[in-house]
């Protein structure tokens, strides 16, 4: 409780904080006493190389497993204690924009919008007719609203998924890999949708990815992990010229640096001249 | 040897575990109260999968079963001239041993595979996650329609299926091999007893569908989420089912009509 | 529309699959409607039941009248009892009927049948029937015929 009265004297109010977090999977250190803040409605975007969990923490933000250490409150609420009900009951207030979309595929583009309004409300048809089509005409795609799952290309599908996500007016989304694979104009798109819902419905956003200059171009704030740890934290202007090596490294993309191009291996000249060994 | 110790008592640990994993995930599908109004839909759209659907080989199955038996047996029979007990063996072997076990069967590799290969799949392409995010239990939404559906569903396959390779048998004994009609029919309902045999095959199809959806469905559940991982699941659900109904037949044979 | 006959087959189905337990019943295992009449008991002792088990016919001039419920060991004249329920609309045996094992054919199954006497008086729920022929023992037979050779 006193952690929060400080917050409010920063004037600033975190949808969630994170602290001291770990994670190990199986022998793999995941997350090793991290810790995160996440502003209300900011977009906030985690990056890092690829394998370093920063999917793991979306699935641990929303309760789906549990650390092995340390706190996650959303809105108060450390998740982790939640019972099955709290949590079903939380998840509620988050949506989660999934890297395939998880499309019902065998439901027109209509009907899985309309789903979380049909299995948590009980709202008249007509009603939920209007609901679906305000969020499909939010991401364009109100004319293939009878369109099933497979007939979409990857970046429709996202953005039919995207309508889904906000059918219940969640107060956060977490965006996974939400540029991966995707064409220019699709990614266009893409950043300006959530641009646009994170200002329209005062939303708050946390967007995983590693396409730096996407992520930096739409976020309010950067986190940079690498093997566990936060190494860099701010502004995307401020973590472009960052003192870290491996921060710029990751930020301007360079092939070689504290990350070698190299997998580890013996001395090059000995491998070639020692035959078989 | 203690290193071949460990071994067996580590995987003896994980077969308990997958049990108790398995437990716990059919009793936190089924129990409490569904919602009528929303679960009756998805449990229709079940049935229509895996009984619907499996009625063609089930049908067709049964008629060639039926046959093959008649034939066999009025071949064997007719040594003795009591072909006319054709009738009676046909009946008892469909309605106690080949309409469960068979039914059971043919539902594991027909119902039971696409039953894993589509929780699997639902999994691998993150619907399973997008529910839980969407707070819906998927084990409410997806995993109890398909359990309850499973178990409805073999039990009236298992009737039809002894009705047709009955008519099967019928058909090959009177029609073509000239065995009186009134002779197979009375030696036919002399020995079969409804209680003791109909109602026991009726029994022992409950204990199957229960044993091949429980299976299909944890299997699917608990698979790889990638393409190796479901084709595994799926091979899984067919090997594991096949043997868990012909180990529980020899069981349920044994308490019924074995004599104690 | 496509729940429509999703839901039309999904009934015809289960209306298939009851149907098909009826037949079952009516058909195969020869169960009839009619309500069951209700039944007696009878007890009749042999020296040897040789085969009749449990859920045997009892028959009056071949035709069935109820059906073996139960076979237990007299431990003081090592007998053979046998209970049997007789349909009640069968009351009318006497007390001097006789009880034998016969058989089906040479190697058939084992039952019971049953020849009412001359007597005035009835059997009732629970009486014994004392006049019994025993089931017909190969072996006994066969060592019998052999002894009477020896004799000869």
């Amino acid at each position: 409780m006193r952690k929060r009265k400080d917050d409010m004297a920063d004037q600033v109010d975190n949808i969630v904080e994170v602290r001291g977090l770990s994670f190990m999977r199986g022998d793999r250190v995941i997350f090793e006493n991290a810790s995160f803040d996440f502003p209300r409605g900011k977009i906030t975007a985690i990056m890092g190389p690829s394998g370093t969990g920063k999917t793991t923490l979306l699935r641990l933000i929303s309760g789906q497993i549990k650390p092995d250490a340390g706190t996650i409150l959303v809105n108060g609420q450390n998740v982790p204690e939640l019972t099955r009900n709290e949590l079903y009951e939380m998840r509620r207030t988050m949506g989660m924009l999934f890297q395939s979309g998880a499309l019902f595929t065998d439901r027109t583009v209509y009907e899985n919008v309309a789903f979380p309004l049909r299995e948590h409300t009980n709202l008249p048809e007509a009603m939920i007719r209007d609901i679906v089509l305000m969020k499909l005409q939010a991401v364009g795609l109100r004319g293939a609203r009878n369109l099933m799952p497979s007939e979409l290309s990857g970046g429709m599908t996202r953005r039919a998924a995207l309508a889904r996500t906000i059918a219940l007016d969640p107060d956060m989304i977490m965006y996974d890999e939400p540029f991966a694979g995707q064409d220019p104009i699709a990614m266009g798109v893409l950043m300006e949708l959530i641009k646009l819902l994170n200002q329209a419905l005062s939303l708050t956003s946390l967007v995983v990815s590693h396409d730096i200059h996407e992520t930096a171009s739409i976020a309010d704030k950067l986190y940079v992990i690498s093997e566990g740890k936060v190494i860099g934290e701010g502004a995307p202007k401020e973590l472009m010229n960052s003192e870290s090596p491996l921060v710029r490294q990751f930020m301007q993309g360079l092939p070689d640096g504290p990350v070698p191009f190299h997998y580890p291996a013996q001395d090059f000249e000995d491998d070639m001249l020692g035959g078989e060994s | 040897m203690i290193a071949r110790l460990r071994m067996i008592g580590r995987s003896g640990l994980n077969v308990l575990q997958v049990f108790g994993r398995s437990g716990a995930f059919v009793a936190q599908s089924l129990i409490g109260v569904p919602n009528l109004k929303r679960a009756l839909p998805l449990f229709i759209r079940q049935l229509y999968a895996v009984g619907v659907l499996s009625l063609p080989i089930i049908v067709v199955s049964g008629l060639f079963i039926g046959m093959v038996l008649s034939l066999q047996g009025y071949t064997i029979l007719v040594d003795y001239g009591s072909e006319q007990a054709v009738g009676q063996m046909l009946a008892l072997s469909l309605v106690r041993e080949l309409g469960p076990v068979v039914t059971a069967l043919l539902f594991a590799g027909r119902a039971g595979s696409s039953l894993t290969a589509e929780i699997g799949l639902m999994k691998a392409t993150e619907q399973i996650t997008s529910l839980e995010m969407l707070g819906i239990d998927p084990l409410r939404y997806v995993i109890a329609p398909r359990l309850l559906a499973g178990f409805f569903a073999m039990p009236l396959l298992v009737m039809i299926f002894n009705v047709v390779g009955v008519w099967g048998g019928y058909l090959v004994a009177v029609d073509w091999l000239g065995v009186y009609d009134g002779s197979f029919w009375s030696n036919m309902q002399n020995s079969t007893d409804f209680y003791s045999d109909v109602m026991n095959g009726v029994i022992k199809s409950i204990v199957f569908a229960f044993a091949v959806s429980w299976i299909a469905v944890f299997q699917g559940f608990d698979s790889v989420p990638t393409s190796e991982g479901i084709g595994r699941a799926t091979t899984k659900t067919v090997v594991y089912s096949s043997l868990a109904v012909l180990g529980l037949d020899f069981i349920l044979t044994a308490v019924m009509f074995g004599d104690f | 529309m496509r729940m429509r006959t999703l839901e039309l087959s999904v009934g015809l189905f289960m209306l298939i699959g009851f149907a098909s337990l009826a037949v079952l019943a009516l058909q195969v295992s020869g169960l009839s409607w009619a309500p069951e009449k209700g039944s007696y008991t009878l007890y009749a002792s042999f020296e040897n039941i040789g085969g009749l088990t449990e859920r045997s016919k009892v028959t009056v001039a071949g035709v069935t009248v109820g059906r073996v419920t139960k076979i237990t060991l007299n431990k003081e004249t090592f007998s053979g009892v046998v209970e049997m329920a007789i349909n009640a609309e069968y009351d009318n045996f006497t007390a001097d009927t006789t009880a034998a094992i016969l058989t089906a054919g040479l190697l058939g199954e084992k039952y019971i049948g049953l020849i009412s006497g001359a007597d005035e008086e009835l059997l009732k729920n629970g009486a014994m029937i004392e006049d019994t022929q025993s089931a017909l023992v190969l072996e006994d037979l066969i060592g019998q015929f052999l002894f009477n050779k020896v004799n000869e």
